[in-house]
């Protein structure tokens, strides 16, 4: 994997997708709709990652890049043509410039890893020649040298999912479309396979559009995400923008598993919403955004405003370059402003949750 | 046994041979495409055309439903305006090849529908065209089963040539039934079922051995 020079940005290729709606023939005549008026576009280059429960319509938006799926209203384009209305030779010349890979890898049982990796560019037609080296020099990328005559049958499933990466890239696509591709792996595995496509991104700069369920895969490589549900998508934006400030429900769903935002159960049993007469804790979610997240604010708050707070639950983590912790805590509901303004004056982001007595 | 039936003998297994052989090549020459189409024509699949599926797979039901030796006989004008005879060797080939044909494709058309629809996905994700998918997706990733499917086919003709020669098709069965039956030599009906025999098993064997060279799905099988 070299690192020389300058990214190649120019490499990758703008998503755009403009109102797009996919309603299919339901039961009794009636439409079911599993896309409503999506909007959503992906900067070339960058990492987008898509998350939603099974049947939230992400599926559907990832394969209506490829035009595998048509869109039955608004436009779907990549690198400015219009995937949605291209047919025929025009539609598989734009699919050669958009690589996928699979949750189930879906790799030719009857071929090596060789001939796996070889059959995008022997369907492009490329001359046997330029096969070759080409192949090789994918298969040196994912690091499958030894490998290399080996079938799919004999092949762990992070060792099929580099197959399917080196595959995906063998036209060398601008865009490269990720189905759930760490979803059948461990996590450890997860963990190099998201390592390669970060790699990837950054040597080649192509865009990568990815779908998930899980929000560790989004935080772990996605520079900017969406999250989708019911077919609309409820949240978008930056990635850390969004681990730091969720707004939609579905949204902190997700997020709670991943940066300690679950109350422990014996708390969010006796929360409730108002402040109570007489002594209470109010809870808080603390959010420490940028350079705050690595200060002792907690310690800051005791000494030089006398006020404890409770620690209930929190995580610290890195999204991208940036340090990102989430912290809740539970202080003497009296002096609960009181922390909340101290707290927000040195840059951290609040929230009160709600009070238990 | 004289060596005049062992003769007899010879050619007959020979007669037979040329028969299958020519029927399953001829069969498969036309039942393969037509299994390939049977299979991706179905609503919603790369070639989807619904009501021409509909119609050629009641051709084919159609033409496997008749009973073989009425087949024979209820196409001997047909066969006559083809190979000039409606007796022999040349003649027998025609009712075999069109028994074999909807057979086989049905075989084909089983093996290819088993073929994982990701991989149809993946290679529609290339770019590939129909045809390239049928080549180098469908077939290649079916031929296990195809290869089991057309030994099948090949131990039925075999079984298929024994009957035409009632009609005067020449072969192992016409031998066993005019010497070993109608002249009552029992002699001849034994080396007559002996050589089916063998025959059914090396070309069983013989199939299930490209079978499971050309199958890569499983790690054991791993050839070179």
């Amino acid at each position: 994997m070299s690192g020389t020079g300058a990214p190649l940005r120019e490499a990758g290729a703008t998503i755009i997708f403009d109102r797009v709606g996919k309603a299919f023939d339901g039961p009794g005549g009636s439409r079911v709709s599993a896309l409503e008026d999506v909007s959503l576009t992906v900067q070339p280059g960058a990492i987008c990652g898509i998350i939603g429960r099974s049947g939230a319509g992400k599926s559907t938006l990832l394969r209506m890049v490829n035009g595998l799926e048509r869109p039955t209203s608004g436009t779907v384009s990549v690198a400015g043509h219009d995937v949605g209305n291209a047919n025929g030779a025009a539609l598989r010349r734009i699919r050669r410039e958009v690589g996928m890979i699979f949750q189930h890898f879906n790799l030719l049982a009857s071929r090596t890893v060789y001939g796996n990796i070889a059959l995008p560019l022997e369907i492009a037609g490329a001359p046997a020649a330029e096969i070759h080296p080409k192949v090789e020099n994918l298969i040196a990328r994912v690091g499958l040298e030894a490998l290399r005559e080996r079938y799919p049958a004999e092949l762990s499933g992070g060792q099929k999912q580099r197959v399917g990466i080196a595959r995906a890239l063998a036209t060398s696509p601008k865009v490269l479309l990720s189905d759930e591709a760490t979803s059948a792996l461990d996590p450890e595995t997860t963990q190099t396979v998201l390592r390669l496509l970060s790699d990837i991104n950054r040597d080649l700069g192509l865009t990568i559009l990815l779908i998930t369920h899980e929000m560790a895969v989004v935080r772990d490589i996605a520079s900017q995400m969406a999250v989708i549900e019911g077919g609309r998508i409820v949240e978008e934006g930056a990635t850390y923008d969004v681990f730091a400030q969720p707004r939609h429900p579905t949204t902190r769903s997700f997020l709670g598993g991943v940066t300690g935002l679950t109350l422990p159960a014996f708390i969010a049993g006796r929360m409730q919403d108002h402040r109570p007469d007489g002594p209470a804790q109010a809870v808080i979610r603390v959010t420490f955004a940028g350079d705050h997240a690595t200060d002792p604010m907690l310690a800051n708050l005791a000494t030089e405003l006398g006020i404890a707070a409770n620690i209930l639950a929190g995580a610290i983590e890195e999204i991208g370059p940036h340090p990102f912790g989430n912290l809740l805590i539970a202080v003497d509901a009296a002096r609960g402003d009181e922390a909340r303004t101290y707290l927000e004056r040195h840059g951290l982001l609040t929230e009160v949750l709600g009070y238990v007595v | 046994m004289s060596s005049n039936l062992i003769a007899l003998l010879y050619s007959a297994t020979l007669q037979t041979l040329y028969m299958v052989a020519a029927s399953a090549i001829l069969g498969t020459i036309f039942g393969l495409p037509l299994g390939v189409y049977l299979a991706t024509s179905q609503r919603g699949e790369l070639l989807s055309s619904p009501w021409v599926n509909k119609i050629l797979g009641l051709v084919v039901n159609a033409a496997r439903s008749v009973p073989f030796i009425i087949l024979v006989v209820a196409i001997i004008p047909f066969t006559r305006a083809l190979v000039g005879t409606s007796i022999g060797t040349d003649a027998a080939i025609v009712p075999l090849t069109i028994a074999a044909i909807p057979f086989i494709a049905r075989l084909v058309e089983n093996a290819i529908r088993e073929v994982d629809a990701g991989l149809i996905e993946a290679a529609r994700a290339m770019g590939a065209t129909p045809l390239q998918i049928i080549r180098k997706v469908l077939i290649r990733e079916a031929l296990p089963g195809i290869t089991l499917g057309l030994t099948l086919a090949v131990v039925s003709l075999i079984g298929y040539s024994a009957m035409v020669g009632a009609v005067g098709g020449q072969g192992l069965g016409d031998l066993g039934i005019r010497y070993g039956y109608q002249r009552f030599m029992p002699d001849v009906m034994l080396a007559v079922v002996i050589i089916l025999i063998v025959m059914v098993q090396l070309v069983q064997s013989i199939g299930e051995w490209i079978a499971a060279r050309v199958d890569k799905r499983a790690p054991r099988n791993r050839g070179r």
